[in-house]
């Protein structure tokens, strides 16, 4: 019998620490490879670590609550054979975590593990005669310094051989084997055949694994809208001018949100969670508005909590606080989780309308488009008004089309009416 | 205690160490190689140039002996018979050794490389302590060169002494010994072996495998199993050694037993005075553990195709690496490729074809597929074969004697050559043809259309490849 000691895996990029959710298991308790163990939280996602051996748990480190750097060691284990924790070589430990991050399946991003990429592309490096694109050592070496795959590269050669002259032509763009037609100032532009795989892994796993989830499990359904913003952009331009010292400057956000804080408590069925395996729908009076926000790393949704109980300032202020953090990458797991309805702007990639998909397990989102000045009939007039349009989605299987289009109608009467929003 | 810094550390100065060394020199990166014995390393110090200086000379005194004996032979006879001075010998071969090991620690001062000797102790994977107390010099280094290379694996249960010898001291033994038992018929075991028996020595070669040389094919090792048969070398296949007894008169008694042998089934048992162990060799990487680098289950350090360890900045060549064979043009191209690599230029190690000789009498040479090789891979394969015996440059140097012959094997449907195996005296110079050849991604056509030069053991290249296309000229 040995002892075997587990570090908390890499459990994402960029991750150096977890916050324990829950240990599955205690002291005593024997458990089987793969069997989850613990339950840790990142800011990224809420992950699942499985038992790397077959054992006895003797020890766990950390409770609920605690945060784990990664690389600590989390659990140990009474295992047959010598187990690691006397082991003066770190390797096969190693491994172990290598293997048990990419085991993790689904919820874990497993890092994309530099050390472990030499290790196979060692064996057996020598190709054999005849695989590979038939060129000689210095077309090879030409081709590498300049990033070309000669797999690519049609060879004019015996046997597709790749000579100097078709990697000439290949840079220079005209394909081989081209024909001698050829206009005068003819197009410098070239067949591309190349190809980059990316792999779906980390955050953008995440990203794919929810809006599947949300996708193929909820009944969507959209609406849209449009509302005449005049009044609001007069309203806007009056606060910006006068603004508090300090106070930042107002988009139409805030005005939005603060109209969702009035329309949401009039149809809370709106504001609410529907845990559908359960099958319950759990409405907050809080209202906890997520706000979409890309960054370099893909799709967040950081938190402005408890908007009902803020001003406009404040729910601007707060706004910009928790995109600009996650934007840097700083939010904390609870700046991006907790609620309870999300607002989807694109800015000035507005376009006319989208249909937005459910932050999973609310029941409804709300895209906004940018704001045009456009030609609309007025008393029989046609005149200039500046428009925005509104696109949602509900969860048809909570909100029925009544309830969804009535506080989609009542936010536009806010928006439309500004005062309104502040009585 | 010294602290120096460079851009490039090299652990090791040998085929693979001291060229990495030297182009780093030249691409003006500072350099400082560390080197625990000669610079040279186990090529040029203790194993393929002292071994080849050993194999020239028994070649001589082998014909001499002939000439001897068969007065007449050639129409030259010599009065009595050739002696031989084993000590005068070995110090013959050491001014060669030391004629390349002063040019190579010349090689590395004109490219100024600085060679420190010492056996570096690792603090970290990129700081060295080279020496003890206040004589030590620390280096510390951007990046890191593992050249540490190889050592002979030792049986454990016959554990090297004055009478268990490896190749090291195969090649310094100041007496010839009556007898020698090699233990591994490979090709460090048989080129060492032959050597012996043409310098006097009776040779027993103790081997596990059903044959000696089994990475090669029946074939290619036919002309060598003949020369040993017709030279009274004893061979055992299929056996184990078990242990040795040293005898009270200086000599040495080992044990060996059939490998299908029974527990408890008494063993053979053949005197020698000295056995001989070349089982293989394994990587000398015990030292790297400080350094944090990944080690394969053998003790190979993991590189990738860039040479490039687990460590940023880490790199390792030649036979401490996992990869590319344990040959020492492998470890040289690889230390010049990192070199490169450490200055900014593009180089992956991506060979087509590597070239392996053996330098028994025959030798044997092979680069690329053998015919099996290539069927397995799944390549529609011909083949053709040209006999030394046909070639007259090779009967005039008595070359055609060992039956040998060069084997070529292409594509049926494109004619390109995917590999050239030859077996023959004198032949490994030939490789070089057949190795570019391949890397260029020639055709048969390519050679049959290159006019080799007359007469020239090279014409064989040129038959062999018309041979695969179906018309040799010469060869019916």
């Amino acid at each position: 019998m040995g002892i075997f000691a587990f570090k908390l895996p890499d459990i994402g990029e960029g991750v150096v620490e977890g916050e324990v959710v829950e240990w599955m298991v205690t002291a005593g308790d024997s458990v089987k490879e793969d069997e989850p163990i613990l339950s840790v939280m990142t800011d990224k996602a809420t992950v699942e670590i499985p038992s790397p051996v077959d054992g006895k748990v003797t020890k766990v480190i950390g409770e609920a609550g605690d945060k784990l750097p990664v690389g600590v060691v989390c659990i140990e284990f009474e295992v047959e054979g010598d187990g690691n924790a006397s082991a003066s070589k770190d390797e096969p430990k190693e491994e172990k975590v290598e293997k048990t991050a990419s085991k993790a399946k689904k919820q874990v991003a497993p890092k994309p593990a530099p050390a472990a990429a030499p290790k196979e592309a060692a064996q057996s490096v020598t190709k054999a005669a005849g695989t590979k694109a038939l060129a000689s050592p210095a077309v090879r070496q030409r081709a590498r310094e300049a990033n070309i795959d000669l797999e690519h590269v049609a060879g004019s050669g015996p046997a597709g051989r790749v000579s100097h002259a078709d990697l000439d032509k290949h840079i220079s763009g005209g394909a081989s084997g081209a024909s001698s037609w050829s206009p005068v100032g003819a197009s410098a532009k070239t067949e591309l055949n190349g190809t980059e795989e990316i792999k779906v892994i980390g955050l953008r796993r995440k990203i794919a694994d929810s809006m599947m989830d949300s996708y193929s499990s909820i009944a969507h359904f959209s609406y849209f809208e449009e509302v005449d913003i005049t009044a609001l952009e007069e309203l806007r331009q009056h606060l910006n001018a006068t603004r508090p010292e300090g106070a930042p400057k107002l988009t139409y956000l805030p005005f939005i949100m603060q109209a969702l804080v009035k329309a949401l408590r009039e149809n809370p069925e709106c504001n609410a969670l529907y845990d559908d395996e359960a099958n319950v729908v759990t409405r907050h009076q809080a209202i906890n508005l997520g706000i979409a926000t890309q960054t370099d790393r893909g799709l967040y949704v950081p938190v402005v909590k408890h908007v009902e109980a803020m001003d406009i300032w404040q729910s601007a202020s707060e706004m910009i606080r928790v995109t600009s953090a996650t934007r840097e990458g700083k939010a904390s797991a609870a700046e991006l989780s907790g609620s309870t309805f999300t607002i989807s702007s694109l800015g000035r990639l507005g376009g006319l309308g989208a249909t937005p998909i459910i932050n999973k397990p609310e029941v409804g989102i709300l895209g906004v488009h940018n704001a045009k000045e456009r030609a609309v009939v007025r008393n029989g007039q046609v005149v200039i008004r500046r428009m925005m349009n509104l696109s949602s989605s509900w969860d048809h299987r909570v909100v029925d089309g009544h309830d969804g289009a009535t506080l989609v109608q009542r936010v536009k009467t806010y928006l439309e009416n500004p005062a309104t929003i502040f009585m | 205690m010294e602290t120096k810094k460079c851009q490039v550390l090299v652990i090791g100065a040998g085929p693979g160490g001291y060229v990495a060394a030297i182009r780093s020199g030249q691409l003006g990166l500072s350099t400082i190689i560390v080197e625990g014995e000669k610079a040279g390393g186990t090529c040029l110090i203790r194993g393929c140039i002292p071994s080849k200086a050993l194999i020239h000379a028994a070649h001589r005194f082998h014909a001499l002996a002939k000439h001897s004996k068969d007065a007449g032979h050639m129409g030259i006879s010599i009065p009595g018979p050739a002696e031989l001075n084993m000590a005068n010998m070995i110090s013959w071969k050491e001014g060669i050794v030391n004629k390349l090991n002063g040019g190579v620690e010349h090689l590395l001062k004109a490219a100024g490389a600085e060679l420190i000797n010492g056996w570096a102790e690792f603090q970290d994977a990129k700081t060295v302590k080279i020496g003890k107390g206040k004589d030590a010099i620390i280096i510390q280094a951007e990046h890191v060169i593992l050249a540490n290379g190889s050592v002979p694996i030792e049986l454990p249960f016959m554990p090297f002494s004055d009478n268990v010898i490896s190749s090291r001291e195969a090649l310094n033994l100041q007496e010839l010994p009556e007898h020698v038992v090699v233990v591994g018929g490979g090709y460090i075991g048989l080129e060492l072996g032959i050597t012996y028996k043409m310098l006097g020595s009776e040779v027993t070669i103790v081997e596990a495998m059903d044959s000696v040389l089994p990475i090669f094919d029946k074939e290619l090792r036919r002309p060598l199993e003949l020369f040993i048969k017709k030279n009274k070398i004893k061979v055992h296949t299929g056996v184990f050694a078990k242990g040795t007894e040293d005898l009270k008169d200086g000599k040495i008694k080992l044990f060996y037993a059939d490998k299908n042998a029974k527990d408890g089934a008494k063993f053979e048992e053949i005197i020698a005075d000295k056995v001989l162990v070349t089982v293989g060799r394994k990587p000398n990487s015990k030292s790297l553990a400080p350094t944090g680098v990944a080690l394969d289950e053998r003790g190979f350090v993991k590189v990738n195709q860039r040479c490039e360890t687990n460590m940023k900045g880490v790199y390792a060549i030649g036979d401490v690496c996992d990869s590319g064979e344990m040959l020492a043009h492998v470890a040289s191209f690889q230390g010049e490729m990192v070199a490169e690599i450490i200055s900014g230029k593009k180089r992956t190690y991506d060979p087509v074809a590597v070239p392996a000789i053996v330098f028994t009498e025959p030798e044997i040479v092979s680069v690329g597929l053998s015919p099996e090789q290539a069927k397995e891979a799944g390549h529609p394969v011909i083949v053709g074969k040209f006999p030394l015996g046909a070639n007259g440059r090779a009967l005039t140097q008595e070359a055609e004697k060992s039956a040998g012959f060069v084997r070529v094997c292409a594509r049926e449907d494109d004619h390109r050559i995917l590999g050239i195996q030859a077996v023959g005296t004198n032949i490994s110079e030939l490789v070089g043809e057949w190795t570019l050849a391949l890397e260029m991604g020639a055709l048969l056509e390519d050679i049959a259309g290159t006019i080799h030069a007359h007469p020239t053991m090279t014409e064989m290249t040129h038959e062999a490849v018309l041979a695969t296309l179906g018309h040799a000229i010469h060869s019916s």
